[in-house]
Protein backbone atom coordinates (compact mmCIF):
# COMPACT_ATOMS: atom_id res chain seq x y z
CA UNK A 1 0.00 0.00 0.00
CA UNK A 2 1.40 3.23 -1.14
CA UNK A 3 2.30 5.53 2.31
CA UNK A 4 -0.20 8.20 1.51
CA UNK A 5 -3.36 5.94 1.46
CA UNK A 6 -1.75 4.05 4.67
CA UNK A 7 -1.18 7.58 6.25
CA UNK A 8 -4.96 8.57 5.68
CA UNK A 9 -6.50 5.19 6.50
CA UNK A 10 -5.03 5.37 10.09
CA UNK A 11 -4.98 9.21 10.69
CA UNK A 12 -7.29 10.88 8.32
CA UNK A 13 -6.21 13.64 6.04
CA UNK A 14 -4.87 15.67 9.31
CA UNK A 15 -1.56 14.04 9.57
CA UNK A 16 1.59 16.04 9.45
CA UNK A 17 3.79 12.63 8.14
CA UNK A 18 6.13 13.72 4.91
CA UNK A 19 8.22 12.28 2.73
CA UNK A 20 12.11 13.57 2.06
CA UNK A 21 13.36 11.36 -0.69
CA UNK A 22 12.90 7.20 0.39
CA UNK A 23 12.70 8.90 4.25
CA UNK A 24 9.33 9.36 5.66
CA UNK A 25 8.63 11.20 9.38
CA UNK A 26 6.38 13.49 11.18
CA UNK A 27 2.90 13.23 13.97
CA UNK A 28 0.10 12.11 13.65
CA UNK A 29 -2.63 12.62 16.27
CA UNK A 30 -4.57 9.72 17.18
CA UNK A 31 -6.94 9.27 20.04
CA UNK A 32 -6.37 12.19 21.50
CA UNK A 33 -2.46 11.83 22.07
CA UNK A 34 0.30 12.39 19.26
CA UNK A 35 2.33 9.65 17.38
CA UNK A 36 5.52 9.63 16.37
CA UNK A 37 6.32 8.12 12.61
CA UNK A 38 9.69 7.00 11.71
CA UNK A 39 9.90 5.00 8.36
CA UNK A 40 10.99 4.82 4.35
CA UNK A 41 9.52 4.09 1.55
CA UNK A 42 10.26 3.32 -2.08
CA UNK A 43 11.17 0.16 -1.34
CA UNK A 44 14.39 2.10 0.32
CA UNK A 45 17.90 0.32 0.44
CA UNK A 46 18.90 1.24 3.84
CA UNK A 47 22.53 2.73 3.58
CA UNK A 48 24.56 4.79 5.86
CA UNK A 49 22.70 8.28 5.35
CA UNK A 50 19.30 6.86 5.55
CA UNK A 51 19.89 4.68 8.89
CA UNK A 52 21.57 7.48 10.77
CA UNK A 53 18.50 9.82 9.53
CA UNK A 54 15.88 7.52 11.41
CA UNK A 55 18.26 7.03 14.07
CA UNK A 56 18.76 11.17 14.37
CA UNK A 57 14.46 11.11 14.37
CA UNK A 58 14.07 8.87 17.05
CA UNK A 59 16.50 10.18 19.21
CA UNK A 60 14.48 13.59 18.61
CA UNK A 61 11.31 12.19 20.09
CA UNK A 62 12.60 10.07 23.05
CA UNK A 63 14.50 13.54 24.15
CA UNK A 64 11.86 16.20 23.53
CA UNK A 65 8.26 13.74 23.97
CA UNK A 66 9.03 11.67 26.66
CA UNK A 67 7.00 8.17 26.54
CA UNK A 68 5.01 9.34 22.82
CA UNK A 69 4.28 6.19 21.12
CA UNK A 70 6.38 5.54 17.77
CA UNK A 71 5.39 3.89 15.02
CA UNK A 72 7.73 2.12 12.59
CA UNK A 73 6.82 1.83 8.61
CA UNK A 74 8.74 -0.23 6.84
CA UNK A 75 9.39 -0.75 3.09
CA UNK A 76 12.61 -1.33 2.64
CA UNK A 77 14.37 -3.76 -0.30
CA UNK A 78 17.12 -4.67 2.21
CA UNK A 79 20.77 -2.82 3.28
CA UNK A 80 21.87 -0.65 0.36
CA UNK A 81 24.82 -2.62 -1.81
CA UNK A 82 27.72 -0.15 -2.34
CA UNK A 83 31.05 -0.06 -1.16
CA UNK A 84 31.05 3.54 0.01
CA UNK A 85 28.82 2.18 2.92
CA UNK A 86 30.90 -0.64 4.32
CA UNK A 87 33.94 1.77 4.24
CA UNK A 88 31.51 3.65 6.43
CA UNK A 89 30.62 1.10 8.51
CA UNK A 90 26.64 0.27 7.16
CA UNK A 91 27.09 -2.83 10.34
CA UNK A 92 27.37 0.11 12.55
CA UNK A 93 25.05 2.73 11.46
CA UNK A 94 22.31 -0.51 11.25
CA UNK A 95 23.09 -0.94 14.67
CA UNK A 96 23.27 2.81 15.97
CA UNK A 97 19.69 2.69 14.95
CA UNK A 98 18.75 -0.61 16.35
CA UNK A 99 20.00 0.97 19.58
CA UNK A 100 17.90 3.92 19.34
CA UNK A 101 14.53 1.93 18.86
CA UNK A 102 16.06 -0.22 21.79
CA UNK A 103 16.35 2.59 23.86
CA UNK A 104 13.19 4.13 22.95
CA UNK A 105 11.78 1.42 24.19
CA UNK A 106 13.88 0.95 27.27
CA UNK A 107 12.43 4.56 28.10
CA UNK A 108 8.58 3.76 27.85
CA UNK A 109 7.78 4.71 24.38
CA UNK A 110 5.42 2.35 22.74
CA UNK A 111 7.10 0.85 19.46
CA UNK A 112 5.11 -0.64 16.54
CA UNK A 113 6.49 -1.69 13.92
CA UNK A 114 3.91 -1.53 10.43
CA UNK A 115 5.63 -3.38 7.29
CA UNK A 116 3.26 -1.88 4.75
CA UNK A 117 4.37 -2.76 1.41
CA UNK A 118 8.04 -4.76 1.44
CA UNK A 119 11.13 -5.67 4.16
CA UNK A 120 13.84 -7.42 3.34
CA UNK A 121 16.44 -8.71 5.73
CA UNK A 122 19.20 -5.86 7.08
CA UNK A 123 16.70 -3.11 6.54
CA UNK A 124 14.18 -5.28 8.48
CA UNK A 125 16.33 -6.29 11.38
CA UNK A 126 17.08 -2.33 12.86
CA UNK A 127 13.78 -1.14 11.98
CA UNK A 128 10.10 -3.33 12.60
CA UNK A 129 12.10 -6.32 13.70
CA UNK A 130 13.28 -4.02 16.90
CA UNK A 131 9.86 -2.56 17.49
CA UNK A 132 7.93 -4.33 21.19
CA UNK A 133 5.94 -6.32 18.12
CA UNK A 134 5.67 -6.21 14.50
CA UNK A 135 3.05 -6.23 12.52
CA UNK A 136 2.06 -6.14 8.67
CA UNK A 137 -0.44 -5.43 5.93
CA UNK A 138 -1.82 -8.87 4.58
CA UNK A 139 -0.59 -7.80 0.88
CA UNK A 140 3.10 -6.97 2.09
CA UNK A 141 5.86 -8.94 1.41
CA UNK A 142 8.63 -9.99 3.52
CA UNK A 143 11.46 -12.60 3.21
CA UNK A 144 15.74 -12.67 3.07
CA UNK A 145 15.99 -13.30 -0.30
CA UNK A 146 14.28 -14.17 -3.96
CA UNK A 147 14.44 -18.18 -4.37
CA UNK A 148 17.26 -17.44 -7.33
CA UNK A 149 19.61 -15.66 -5.41
CA UNK A 150 19.36 -18.00 -2.42
CA UNK A 151 19.65 -21.13 -5.34
CA UNK A 152 22.88 -19.39 -6.20
CA UNK A 153 24.11 -18.41 -2.46
CA UNK A 154 23.27 -21.86 -1.10
CA UNK A 155 24.34 -24.14 -4.43
CA UNK A 156 20.73 -25.79 -3.82
CA UNK A 157 18.57 -26.13 -7.07
CA UNK A 158 15.96 -23.79 -7.48
CA UNK A 159 12.84 -26.48 -8.24
CA UNK A 160 13.68 -27.97 -4.66
CA UNK A 161 13.78 -24.45 -3.09
CA UNK A 162 10.79 -23.25 -5.17
CA UNK A 163 9.01 -26.59 -4.33
CA UNK A 164 9.71 -26.11 -0.20
CA UNK A 165 8.93 -22.18 -0.21
CA UNK A 166 5.13 -23.82 -1.02
CA UNK A 167 4.61 -25.65 1.61
CA UNK A 168 7.22 -24.52 4.12
CA UNK A 169 6.95 -21.48 6.16
CA UNK A 170 10.59 -21.29 6.43
CA UNK A 171 11.60 -20.62 2.70
CA UNK A 172 8.21 -19.41 1.74
CA UNK A 173 7.90 -15.73 1.51
CA UNK A 174 4.96 -13.81 2.06
CA UNK A 175 3.72 -12.28 5.71
CA UNK A 176 1.80 -15.62 6.75
CA UNK A 177 4.34 -17.45 7.51
CA UNK A 178 6.31 -14.43 9.01
CA UNK A 179 3.02 -14.75 11.64
CA UNK A 180 3.26 -17.99 11.55
CA UNK A 181 6.90 -18.32 12.87
CA UNK A 182 6.40 -15.41 15.88
CA UNK A 183 8.13 -12.54 13.37
CA UNK A 184 5.18 -10.77 12.82
CA UNK A 185 2.64 -10.80 15.42
CA UNK A 186 -1.15 -9.81 13.49
CA UNK A 187 -2.18 -8.85 10.09
CA UNK A 188 -3.76 -5.50 9.54
CA UNK A 189 -6.76 -5.62 7.65
CA UNK A 190 -10.14 -3.73 7.57
CA UNK A 191 -10.25 -1.17 10.18
CA UNK A 192 -6.54 -0.07 10.49
CA UNK A 193 -6.81 2.05 13.52
CA UNK A 194 -8.54 -0.17 15.26
CA UNK A 195 -5.37 -2.30 14.73
CA UNK A 196 -3.07 0.12 15.97
CA UNK A 197 -4.94 1.10 18.66
CA UNK A 198 -5.32 -2.55 19.87
CA UNK A 199 -1.33 -2.88 19.63
CA UNK A 200 -0.90 0.04 21.54
CA UNK A 201 -2.66 -0.66 24.10
CA UNK A 202 -0.66 -3.81 23.90
CA UNK A 203 1.91 -3.42 26.97
CA UNK A 204 3.62 -6.88 27.21
CA UNK A 205 7.21 -5.58 25.61
CA UNK A 206 9.34 -8.95 26.64
CA UNK A 207 10.14 -11.09 22.96
CA UNK A 208 7.46 -13.48 23.03
CA UNK A 209 8.35 -14.25 19.45
CA UNK A 210 9.54 -18.13 20.01
CA UNK A 211 6.58 -18.91 21.63
CA UNK A 212 4.38 -17.44 19.65
CA UNK A 213 6.30 -19.25 16.47
CA UNK A 214 5.92 -22.63 18.56
CA UNK A 215 2.20 -21.82 19.33
CA UNK A 216 1.46 -20.90 15.70
CA UNK A 217 3.32 -24.30 14.43
CA UNK A 218 5.27 -22.12 12.32
CA UNK A 219 8.70 -22.65 14.25
CA UNK A 220 8.89 -25.62 16.42
CA UNK A 221 12.20 -25.98 18.11
CA UNK A 222 13.20 -22.16 18.83
CA UNK A 223 11.83 -21.87 22.15
CA UNK A 224 12.41 -25.09 23.22
CA UNK A 225 16.04 -24.66 22.39
CA UNK A 226 16.04 -21.56 24.41
CA UNK A 227 14.55 -23.24 27.57
CA UNK A 228 17.20 -26.42 27.33
CA UNK A 229 19.80 -23.82 27.76
CA UNK A 230 18.11 -21.96 31.08
CA UNK A 231 17.77 -25.60 32.68
CA UNK A 232 21.03 -26.42 31.37
CA UNK B 1 55.74 -19.50 17.10
CA UNK B 2 52.19 -18.69 18.25
CA UNK B 3 49.05 -20.63 16.82
CA UNK B 4 47.00 -18.36 14.23
CA UNK B 5 43.23 -17.25 16.02
CA UNK B 6 42.02 -17.41 12.90
CA UNK B 7 42.89 -20.84 11.71
CA UNK B 8 41.75 -22.35 14.91
CA UNK B 9 37.83 -24.35 15.40
CA UNK B 10 35.66 -22.74 17.95
CA UNK B 11 36.38 -24.64 20.38
CA UNK B 12 40.27 -24.56 20.57
CA UNK B 13 39.13 -20.39 20.34
CA UNK B 14 37.15 -20.94 23.54
CA UNK B 15 39.98 -23.11 25.44
CA UNK B 16 42.26 -20.56 24.43
CA UNK B 17 40.47 -17.58 25.48
CA UNK B 18 38.88 -18.74 29.15
CA UNK B 19 40.78 -19.86 31.90
CA UNK B 20 42.41 -23.56 31.17
CA UNK B 21 39.68 -26.10 31.82
CA UNK B 22 36.85 -24.03 32.77
CA UNK B 23 34.50 -24.56 29.75
CA UNK B 24 31.76 -26.00 30.96
CA UNK B 25 29.33 -26.76 27.67
CA UNK B 26 25.84 -26.49 27.58
CA UNK B 27 23.54 -28.83 25.18
CA UNK B 28 27.00 -29.99 23.50
CA UNK B 29 27.06 -32.27 20.69
CA UNK B 30 26.82 -35.32 22.28
CA UNK B 31 22.90 -33.70 23.02
CA UNK B 32 21.91 -33.51 19.62
CA UNK B 33 20.03 -30.43 19.27
CA UNK B 34 20.30 -30.03 15.85
CA UNK B 35 18.70 -28.15 13.03
CA UNK B 36 15.29 -29.72 12.25
CA UNK B 37 15.54 -27.56 8.08
CA UNK B 38 18.88 -29.04 6.81
CA UNK B 39 17.57 -32.81 6.32
CA UNK B 40 14.82 -31.75 3.88
CA UNK B 41 17.48 -30.21 1.66
CA UNK B 42 19.93 -32.80 1.66
CA UNK B 43 22.47 -30.62 3.51
CA UNK B 44 24.61 -31.98 6.54
CA UNK B 45 23.58 -30.89 9.89
CA UNK B 46 26.02 -30.42 12.93
CA UNK B 47 25.54 -31.84 16.46
CA UNK B 48 25.76 -28.69 18.06
CA UNK B 49 24.46 -26.45 14.61
CA UNK B 50 27.68 -24.90 14.58
CA UNK B 51 28.26 -22.86 17.44
CA UNK B 52 29.26 -23.97 21.61
CA UNK B 53 27.84 -22.45 24.47
CA UNK B 54 28.24 -22.53 28.07
CA UNK B 55 29.92 -21.02 31.20
CA UNK B 56 33.57 -20.79 31.85
CA UNK B 57 36.00 -18.22 34.35
CA UNK B 58 38.36 -15.33 32.47
CA UNK B 59 40.87 -14.12 34.99
CA UNK B 60 38.82 -15.94 37.39
CA UNK B 61 35.71 -14.19 36.79
CA UNK B 62 32.57 -15.83 35.72
CA UNK B 63 31.39 -15.61 32.12
CA UNK B 64 28.96 -16.58 29.51
CA UNK B 65 30.99 -17.62 26.49
CA UNK B 66 29.72 -18.88 22.77
CA UNK B 67 31.64 -19.60 19.52
CA UNK B 68 30.26 -19.65 16.34
CA UNK B 69 32.45 -22.33 13.60
CA UNK B 70 32.85 -21.01 10.48
CA UNK B 71 33.39 -24.32 9.66
CA UNK B 72 29.77 -25.04 9.36
CA UNK B 73 27.64 -23.03 7.05
CA UNK B 74 29.99 -20.33 6.99
CA UNK B 75 28.82 -19.80 10.88
CA UNK B 76 25.26 -18.78 9.42
CA UNK B 77 22.30 -18.14 12.13
CA UNK B 78 19.66 -20.96 11.70
CA UNK B 79 16.73 -21.31 14.20
CA UNK B 80 18.46 -23.80 16.51
CA UNK B 81 22.10 -21.92 16.36
CA UNK B 82 19.92 -18.45 17.16
CA UNK B 83 17.93 -20.29 19.65
CA UNK B 84 21.92 -21.70 21.90
CA UNK B 85 22.62 -17.98 21.74
CA UNK B 86 19.74 -16.57 22.93
CA UNK B 87 19.20 -18.72 25.71
CA UNK B 88 22.55 -17.91 26.62
CA UNK B 89 22.08 -14.63 26.69
CA UNK B 90 18.64 -14.95 28.86
CA UNK B 91 20.61 -16.88 31.29
CA UNK B 92 23.05 -14.26 31.79
CA UNK B 93 20.14 -12.08 32.42
CA UNK B 94 19.15 -14.30 35.57
CA UNK B 95 22.35 -15.40 36.38
CA UNK B 96 24.70 -12.43 36.44
CA UNK B 97 27.80 -13.07 35.03
CA UNK B 98 30.24 -10.83 34.67
CA UNK B 99 30.20 -10.85 31.09
CA UNK B 100 29.24 -12.74 27.96
CA UNK B 101 31.94 -13.07 25.67
CA UNK B 102 30.82 -13.63 22.42
CA UNK B 103 33.51 -15.41 19.74
CA UNK B 104 31.91 -14.08 16.39
CA UNK B 105 32.58 -15.98 12.83
CA UNK B 106 29.54 -15.75 10.66
CA UNK B 107 27.91 -15.24 7.33
CA UNK B 108 24.58 -13.92 9.31
CA UNK B 109 21.30 -15.56 8.27
CA UNK B 110 21.78 -19.04 7.37
CA UNK B 111 19.80 -18.59 4.03
CA UNK B 112 19.05 -22.34 3.96
CA UNK B 113 16.43 -21.59 6.87
CA UNK B 114 15.52 -18.43 5.43
CA UNK B 115 12.88 -16.89 7.65
CA UNK B 116 13.22 -18.58 11.02
CA UNK B 117 17.39 -17.72 10.58
CA UNK B 118 16.41 -13.90 10.14
CA UNK B 119 14.01 -14.03 13.13
CA UNK B 120 16.50 -15.95 15.28
CA UNK B 121 19.00 -12.88 14.60
CA UNK B 122 16.71 -10.34 15.86
CA UNK B 123 15.85 -12.32 18.81
CA UNK B 124 19.82 -12.44 19.27
CA UNK B 125 20.19 -8.61 18.65
CA UNK B 126 17.20 -8.09 21.42
CA UNK B 127 18.89 -10.83 23.82
CA UNK B 128 22.43 -9.11 23.88
CA UNK B 129 20.43 -5.48 24.46
CA UNK B 130 19.02 -6.68 27.09
CA UNK B 131 22.06 -8.26 28.92
CA UNK B 132 24.12 -5.16 27.98
CA UNK B 133 21.22 -2.60 29.39
CA UNK B 134 21.26 -5.16 33.00
CA UNK B 135 24.29 -3.87 33.00
CA UNK B 136 26.72 -7.01 32.17
CA UNK B 137 29.47 -6.75 29.77
CA UNK B 138 29.24 -7.67 26.80
CA UNK B 139 32.06 -8.53 24.38
CA UNK B 140 32.43 -9.96 20.71
CA UNK B 141 36.26 -10.98 19.06
CA UNK B 142 35.83 -11.23 15.60
CA UNK B 143 39.21 -13.47 14.57
CA UNK B 144 37.72 -15.52 12.54
CA UNK B 145 38.32 -16.26 8.83
CA UNK B 146 34.92 -16.03 7.40
CA UNK B 147 34.62 -12.31 9.45
CA UNK B 148 31.18 -11.34 10.81
CA UNK B 149 28.51 -10.21 8.51
CA UNK B 150 24.95 -9.50 7.68
CA UNK B 151 22.64 -9.47 10.81
CA UNK B 152 25.83 -11.01 12.84
CA UNK B 153 27.93 -7.80 12.00
CA UNK B 154 24.89 -5.51 13.53
CA UNK B 155 24.73 -7.80 16.35
CA UNK B 156 28.05 -7.88 17.08
CA UNK B 157 28.35 -3.87 16.97
CA UNK B 158 25.70 -3.79 19.46
CA UNK B 159 27.96 -5.15 22.05
CA UNK B 160 29.79 -3.17 24.43
CA UNK B 161 33.26 -3.85 23.35
CA UNK B 162 34.21 -5.47 19.62
CA UNK B 163 37.64 -6.94 19.23
CA UNK B 164 39.18 -7.49 16.05
CA UNK B 165 42.57 -9.10 14.52
CA UNK B 166 44.37 -7.04 11.72
CA UNK B 167 43.42 -10.10 9.54
CA UNK B 168 39.49 -9.81 10.53
CA UNK B 169 36.40 -8.46 8.53
CA UNK B 170 33.52 -7.10 10.10
CA UNK B 171 30.90 -5.37 8.11
CA UNK B 172 27.67 -6.37 6.34
CA UNK B 173 27.36 -7.25 3.03
CA UNK B 174 30.71 -9.42 1.65
CA UNK B 175 32.36 -7.83 -0.82
CA UNK B 176 30.84 -11.00 -4.05
CA UNK B 177 27.44 -9.89 -3.10
CA UNK B 178 28.17 -6.22 -3.90
CA UNK B 179 30.01 -7.06 -6.89
CA UNK B 180 27.03 -9.10 -8.26
CA UNK B 181 24.27 -6.31 -7.70
CA UNK B 182 26.39 -3.45 -8.94
CA UNK B 183 29.73 -4.63 -11.04
CA UNK B 184 33.36 -5.05 -10.05
CA UNK B 185 33.67 -1.21 -10.86
CA UNK B 186 31.63 -0.44 -7.65
CA UNK B 187 33.61 -3.22 -5.14
CA UNK B 188 36.17 -5.64 -6.92
CA UNK B 189 36.04 -9.09 -4.60
CA UNK B 190 39.19 -10.25 -5.85
CA UNK B 191 41.17 -7.57 -5.01
CA UNK B 192 42.04 -8.15 -1.47
CA UNK B 193 44.07 -5.43 -0.62
CA UNK B 194 40.86 -3.46 -1.70
CA UNK B 195 38.60 -5.85 0.40
CA UNK B 196 40.88 -5.38 3.74
CA UNK B 197 41.31 -1.98 3.43
CA UNK B 198 37.58 -1.35 3.02
CA UNK B 199 36.25 -4.05 6.05
CA UNK B 200 38.97 -5.26 7.65
CA UNK B 201 40.19 -4.60 11.01
CA UNK B 202 42.74 -2.25 10.45
CA UNK B 203 40.58 0.23 9.14
CA UNK B 204 37.47 -0.48 11.65
CA UNK B 205 40.05 0.34 14.22
CA UNK B 206 41.26 3.35 13.00
CA UNK B 207 37.71 4.84 11.73
CA UNK B 208 36.09 4.02 15.46
CA UNK B 209 34.11 1.17 14.95
CA UNK B 210 36.53 -1.45 17.19
CA UNK B 211 37.64 -1.20 20.20
CA UNK B 212 40.69 -3.03 20.27
CA UNK B 213 43.10 -4.11 17.77
CA UNK B 214 44.91 -7.10 18.00
CA UNK B 215 47.54 -9.36 16.09
CA UNK B 216 45.77 -12.92 14.72
CA UNK B 217 46.97 -14.75 18.38
CA UNK B 218 44.59 -16.41 20.78
CA UNK B 219 46.83 -14.29 23.95
CA UNK B 220 46.51 -11.27 22.60
CA UNK B 221 42.65 -12.52 22.40
CA UNK B 222 42.53 -12.96 25.31
CA UNK B 223 44.42 -10.26 27.08
CA UNK B 224 41.49 -8.19 25.58
CA UNK B 225 38.89 -10.14 26.73
CA UNK B 226 39.80 -9.88 30.30
CA UNK B 227 40.79 -5.81 29.74
CA UNK B 228 36.81 -5.61 28.22
CA UNK B 229 35.41 -7.34 31.68
CA UNK B 230 35.08 -4.06 33.16
CA UNK B 231 34.25 -1.97 30.05
CA UNK B 232 30.49 -2.28 30.31
CA UNK B 233 28.70 1.07 28.42
CA UNK B 234 25.71 1.99 29.17
CA UNK B 235 23.51 2.98 26.07
CA UNK B 236 22.17 5.95 27.32
CA UNK B 237 20.39 8.89 25.37
CA UNK B 238 23.61 10.95 25.41
CA UNK B 239 25.57 8.18 24.48
CA UNK B 240 23.32 7.42 21.62
CA UNK B 241 23.30 11.56 20.34
CA UNK B 242 26.90 12.04 20.85
CA UNK B 243 27.54 8.16 18.44
CA UNK B 244 24.74 9.86 16.04
CA UNK B 245 26.53 13.46 15.67
CA UNK B 246 30.02 11.03 14.97
CA UNK B 247 28.99 8.91 12.60
CA UNK B 248 27.31 11.18 10.54
CA UNK B 249 30.56 13.37 11.05
CA UNK B 250 32.17 10.19 9.41
CA UNK B 251 29.63 10.06 6.78
CA UNK B 252 29.89 13.67 6.02
CA UNK B 253 34.06 13.42 5.62
CA UNK B 254 33.18 10.81 2.64
CA UNK B 255 30.35 12.36 0.91
CA UNK B 256 32.02 11.77 -2.55
CA UNK B 257 32.92 8.31 -2.28
CA UNK B 258 36.77 8.21 -1.73
CA UNK B 259 38.88 5.35 -1.26
CA UNK B 260 39.74 4.00 2.34
CA UNK B 261 43.70 5.88 1.81
CA UNK B 262 41.40 9.02 1.11
CA UNK B 263 39.21 8.66 4.03
CA UNK B 264 42.02 8.04 6.68
CA UNK B 265 43.66 10.58 5.58
CA UNK B 266 40.74 13.00 6.02
CA UNK B 267 39.95 11.44 8.88
CA UNK B 268 43.68 12.86 10.33
CA UNK B 269 45.39 9.39 10.24
CA UNK B 270 49.33 10.55 9.35
CA UNK B 271 50.86 8.44 5.62
CA UNK B 272 47.79 6.79 5.56
CA UNK B 273 49.48 5.15 2.28
CA UNK B 274 51.80 3.02 4.95
CA UNK B 275 48.73 1.58 7.04
CA UNK B 276 48.61 -1.84 5.06
CA UNK B 277 51.86 -2.77 6.14
CA UNK B 278 52.32 -2.36 9.11
CA UNK B 279 51.49 -4.22 12.30
CA UNK B 280 48.78 -3.88 14.88
CA UNK B 281 50.70 -2.00 17.29
CA UNK B 282 51.82 0.54 14.75
CA UNK B 283 48.24 0.21 13.49
CA UNK B 284 47.08 1.15 16.95
CA UNK B 285 48.86 3.89 17.80
CA UNK B 286 48.05 5.99 14.57
CA UNK B 287 44.08 6.22 15.02
CA UNK B 288 43.03 9.86 15.03
CA UNK B 289 41.66 11.38 18.41
CA UNK B 290 38.74 12.20 16.91
CA UNK B 291 37.45 9.47 16.34
CA UNK B 292 38.50 7.32 19.52
CA UNK B 293 35.22 8.26 21.11
CA UNK B 294 33.36 6.33 19.16
CA UNK B 295 34.94 3.31 19.98
CA UNK B 296 34.85 3.89 23.76
CA UNK B 297 31.96 5.29 23.50
CA UNK B 298 31.67 8.24 25.89
CA UNK B 299 28.89 9.35 27.52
Amino acid sequence: MDWHTLAARLFGTTHQVVADGDFLCGTAAFDGATLAIVGTTNHAAVGVDLALRQARAILEVVAAHPGRPLLLLVDTQGQMLRRRDELLGIHRAMAHLGGCIDLARRQGHPVIGLVYDQALSGGFITSGLMADACHALPEAEIRVMRVPAMARVTKLPEELLESLSRSNPVFAPGVANYVAMGGVRSLWDGDLAAHLRAALADRDTTDRRAEEGAARGGRRVAADVVRQVLRA
Amino acid sequence: MTRSFAEMSARERLAAVVDAGSFHEWLPPAARVMSPHLAQLGVPAAFDDGVAIGRATLAGRAVLVAAQEGEFMGGGVGEVHGAKLVGLLRRALRDRPDAVVLLAESGGVRLHEANAGLIAVSEVMRALLDARAAGIATIVLIGGANGCFGGMGIVARCADTVVMSDIARHAMSGPEVIESAHGAGEFDSRDRALVWRTTGGKHRWLSGDCDTLVEDDPQAFRDAAVAALDGHRPMTLAALQQESALLQRRADLDGDNADAFELWSRLGVPDARSVPDLDADAVRARRPAAMAPLATGAA
